[in-house]
């Protein structure tokens, strides 16, 4: 009795194993979003204590200002600007100031950036200035260390050697952007 | 003519035997890799682009919330609105929401939550700015705003 049936073809047949894996790789494929967790880091300034206000003093000459009205025109240093990627070579050369320009920074770490927006600036320009102004930086701390700015924006700060050429660059000049408040114009 | 019949007798067909191989080898990639959706997106996520992106160092201390004018507009309105979890919640509600995502990471590793914003291109700054005075109020100060790599024509 149990012969007869061990003689029976005991294979499962295995030729619609490639359709349902097809149709469960449609299903990934479709349900997949791949995560895309990149962005422009920021850190924002610590609540403002009332024991310690502090009038400081900026020199007008260190001050590097962006302004950014509800209609998204650009105020870069007093002027109308109507290309948003034209700051960052502005900036560079504000913050280096190689020519010893009396208008410029007087030194890379003198230099501040405010940047003001309105309340009705739309916020993919806030994300354009922001970018340039950033790119700036990580442009002078690439240069600083000789590697090109891609390669320093993904420096891994959980490696020893590549978290020591990360502040190696930083030395000496932090990144000072300081957002200001949006007016409140257009809101 | 005896020469092309010669050719035409090699066999014409592909193996197939192996595709299952391939697709299962395609199948497991994208199990792999898919991260599946924990929250439905109630607002419009048009997001801007940008050149100097970084990347995050510890996904685990994120928190995200989206901003943008909601999906359903004739429910919710035109006005963009701020998404966290799964709900609407208003800037005054966001120090309370900072506080129950600290809560869910480890004692020491509080200060160091990242809010991730995912804002709409259309949303205007006015909206963006309270939440983050909220979040800095809240002393959650590190912020990254989610955006898209830029490629930038003049380099290709």
């Amino acid at each position: 009795m149990a012969r007869s049936k061990g003689r029976q073809s005991a294979e499962v047949n295995a030729g619609s194993m490639a359709d349902i894996a097809f149709l469960l790789l449609i299903f990934f494929l479709v349900t997949t979003t791949i995560a895309s967790d990149k962005g422009l880091t920021l850190t924002l300034p610590p609540k403002p204590d009332n024991t310690d206000i502090v009038d400081l003093k900026i020199k007008d000459r260190n001050l590097f200002k962006v302004a950014v009205n509800s209609n998204d025109d650009l105020l870069v240093e007093g002027e109308r600007m109507d290309d948003y990627k034209e700051i960052k070579d502005m900036l560079i050369e504000h913050i280096l100031n190689p020519n010893n320009d009396p208008e410029l920074s007087e030194a890379p770490d003198e230099a501040i950036v405010s940047f003001k927006t309105d309340r009705g600036t739309s916020y993919e320009m806030y994300i354009n200035v922001l970018d340039q102004l950033q790119g700036a930086y990580y442009s002078i701390y690439a240069d600083r260390v000789g590697i090109t700015e891609e390669e320093f924006r993904t420096l891994d700060r959980s490696n020893p050697k590549e978290k020591a050429m990360y502040e190696e660059a930083r030395e000496g000049l932090a990144m000072k952007i300081s957002i200001a408040e949006p007016t409140n114009i257009g809101g | 003519m005896s020469k092309f019949k010669k050719k035409t007798s090699a066999s014409q067909e592909i193996p197939t035997s192996a595709l299952p191989d391939i697709i299962f080898m395609l199948l497991f990639f994208f199990m792999v890799t898919t991260v599946l959706r924990e929250t439905d997106i109630l607002v419009e996520q048009k997001i801007p682009k940008a050149e100097q992106l970084r990347k995050l160092e510890r996904k685990s201390l994120v928190s995200y919330l989206y901003i943008g004018k909601p999906k359903k507009s004739e429910v919710f309105g035109e006005e963009p609105k701020i998404q966290a979890n799964d709900v609407f919640i208003e800037p005054e509600d966001i120090i309370l929401w900072v506080t129950k995502e600290k809560d869910k990471l480890a004692e020491a590793e509080r200060d160091q939550i990242t809010i991730a914003l995912k804002v709409d291109k259309e949303a205007k700054m006015g909206l963006v700015s309270d939440v983050q005075l909220k979040l800095r109020d809240a002393n959650a100060r590190k912020l990254m705003y989610n955006v898209l790599k830029d490629v930038d024509m003049n380099d290709l």
